[in-house]
């Protein structure tokens, strides 16, 4: 499954086998069907967006899901005053934090597939877990590390909390991508009199360009999207967006419903943009990230 | 000699992976076990200024013997049950829904997975206007929305229910993993070789006996990986009630809020045991699964 998987691709590899369904009532049904589940995903679309352009003449209960009375931007002004300066934080912050871990990741998974030791599926397995283990249960004494390693608090601090807990997920896609590579292609390098390195950076590094877009995508949405490190590691002044966010939609004694949901949607443009444009390599981290072939 | 020398480059280029997550994953597991067995409750011992004492598995004692603790526990399993109904149900009706042949298949699949591209604390706040609690003529959110459309009977205090609202949270969570679980099966289903649909369809069989016979079960191994992922998700309702209902409420608490407002009020022991105590329940879950996974491959 690995390999048709990657790339993310659900569609079809071969035409449908399926004769056109002969009942037109089930069609129907079905396509019914489906347009009530996506009306239904995209409620809270419609309230987010709505909501945003409101002003506060719209406040009242009644006129909760009406379209607003007036429209007006200043929901959207006041949200991005209030997150730019944290977006740009998270920019600084994911970045660094995805490509790093991107690295160490493909190094990783080319060893434990192509260039394997004694015991590499137990080291495999042990890297593996680290992906599954609740954060809960290193919180207190990570943080005690963090500072005796000198750390400063916020973006270094989730910079490296990034980067190492990324590394089982991005060992995992890079290996699972790896073991799809043809042996000959490897096996050719190493007669050549190619050391490990070598084989590494000239073969095995430029095929690898599909699976570090999907994990580069995997990583940047994850870490972007990141709150429980966010809350341990950095304050509203240091922190990401996601930190930044919740402190706009609960910090005010008066909840302005306007201003925190046009925060919500300017806090998760970058990562459904890469969603819209790169759709296909999005689906392919989680695929890789699951199904183990 | 030799085999060292082999041996040595691929360990060398592993090897930064493995001092880190042999310091962050494993040595940090040691030591909050280790800080869960001693009596630092207080800001002073914290800091480290005053010794904790070995108190052995008494902290554990006390969680699990206290109300608040075993509250914690029980909404965590309500939440968890409910995630996984919810996004297996949604899931798998989507992709079985999908897996014919329909016209804007990939507009139907883009919007039911892009839920999953938003953080939870975005999410949380749109989800927190539409679980207000409000009913009658305070109504906003989705009880509102059941008087606009005649529903009045299903509006409910959503989170704000000491016994079942940890339910509601779980609604997000389902809205934003189901598509997850879609792409999932979709790819379990598109998965199966064609020829075993066309030697069905020789055989005589109906559509619902093709599926009930020849596709479901070829779904095994899909839906194993499905509940784990989402089971171990449920560890993450923290970022849902962080945004929802606040972490200083009752009504949704699971141990990962315990974990986090222990930890803030500086009772290390008892958060480290509340995290350890995750770390179990999360372990009963995996290992068996990375065993199953690692026996697979080797086959």
């Amino acid at each position: 499954m690995t390999a048709t998987t990657l790339t993310g691709s659900l569609d079809r590899t071969s035409a449908p086998a399926t004769p056109p369904s002969r009942f037109s009532a089930w069609r129907t049904a079905r396509y019914a069907l489906l347009l009530f589940f996506l009306v239904l995903v995209l409620i809270p679309v419609y309230v987010l967006l709505v909501t945003s352009f409101k002003g506060s003449g719209d406040a009242a209960p009644a006129r909760a899901w009406n379209l607003p009375q007036e429209w007006t931007l200043e929901n959207w002004r006041v949200a991005w005053d209030s997150l730019a300066p944290s977006i740009g934080r998270t920019l600084q912050m994911v970045v660094p934090a995805a490509l790093i871990s991107s690295l160490l990741g493909s190094m990783n998974g080319f060893v434990l597939s192509r260039w394997r030791f004694p015991g590499a599926d137990l080291v495999f397995t042990l890297i593996l877990f680290g992906m599954f283990i609740p954060y809960q249960a290193v919180m207190i004494p990570l943080s005690q590390l963090v500072i005796d390693l000198g750390i400063p608090s916020g973006i270094p601090s989730l910079v490296l909390l990034h980067v190492v807990y990324g590394l089982p997920i991005t060992t995992l896609i890079f290996r699972n991508y790896y073991q799809s590579v043809p042996h000959e292609l490897i096996e050719a390098a190493r007669i050549d009199g190619a050391g490990m390195l070598r084989t590494y950076r000239s073969v095995v590094l430029p095929l690898s360009i599909p699976s570090f877009v999907v994990v580069l995508i995997w990583q940047f949405t994850s870490a972007w999207n990141d709150f429980l490190f966010a809350v341990f590691f950095s304050s509203s002044q240091n922190g990401p967006v996601t930190l930044a966010l919740n402190n706009l939609a609960n910090g005010a004694l008066l909840q302005n419903y306007g201003v925190s949901m046009s925060g919500a949607l300017l806090a998760s443009l970058p990562t459904l943009l890469v969603y819209v444009l790169l759709g296909k390599y999005f689906v392919g981290g989680l695929m890789s990230g699951s199904v183990k072939g | 000699m030799r085999t060292l020398s082999r041996w040595y480059p691929p360990l060398l280029l592993i090897s930064p992976t493995l001092v880190l997550l042999g310091l962050f994953v494993y040595g940090l597991l040691a030591a909050n076990f280790r800080t869960s067995l001693t009596d630092n409750h207080t800001s002073a011992q914290a800091a480290g200024v005053k010794p904790s004492v070995f108190v052995g598995f008494q902290n554990y004692a006390d969680l699990l013997g206290s109300d608040s603790f075993q509250h914690s526990l029980k909404n965590l399993l309500l939440y968890t049950v409910v995630f996984l109904v919810g996004t297996m149900l949604f899931g798998f009706l989507w992709a079985w829904l999908l897996d014919r042949p329909v016209r804007l298949e990939g507009l139907f699949r883009s919007v039911y997975l892009f839920p999953m591209a938003v953080s939870f604390v975005a999410s949380g706040v749109v989800w927190r206007w539409l679980l207000n609690s409000n009913q009658g003529e305070q109504a906003s959110g989705l009880n509102r929305l059941f008087q606009i459309v005649g529903l009045d009977v299903l509006q409910n205090n959503w989170w704000n229910n000491n016994s079942v609202g940890i339910a509601a949270i779980a609604i997000p969570a389902i809205w934003q993993l189901s598509g997850y679980v879609m792409a999932l099966f979709l790819a379990g289903f598109r998965g199966i070789p064609d020829e075993l649909r066309e030697a069905a369809r020789v055989d005589g069989a109906t559509e619902w006996k093709l599926y009930r016979h020849v596709l479901f079960p070829q779904l095994g191994p899909v839906a194993l990986s499905a509940v784990v992922i989402i089971g171990h998700m449920s560890l993450k309702a923290f970022d849902l009630i962080m945004a929802i209902s606040k972490p200083a409420n009752y009504q949704t608490k699971v141990p990962a809020i315990d974990m986090y407002q222990l930890k803030a009020s500086f009772d290390y022991a008892s958060s480290a045991a509340v995290g350890s105590i995750l770390l179990v329940i999360a372990a009963v879950l995996i290992i068996p699964y990375l065993v199953h996974l690692a026996r697979e491959g080797r086959r």
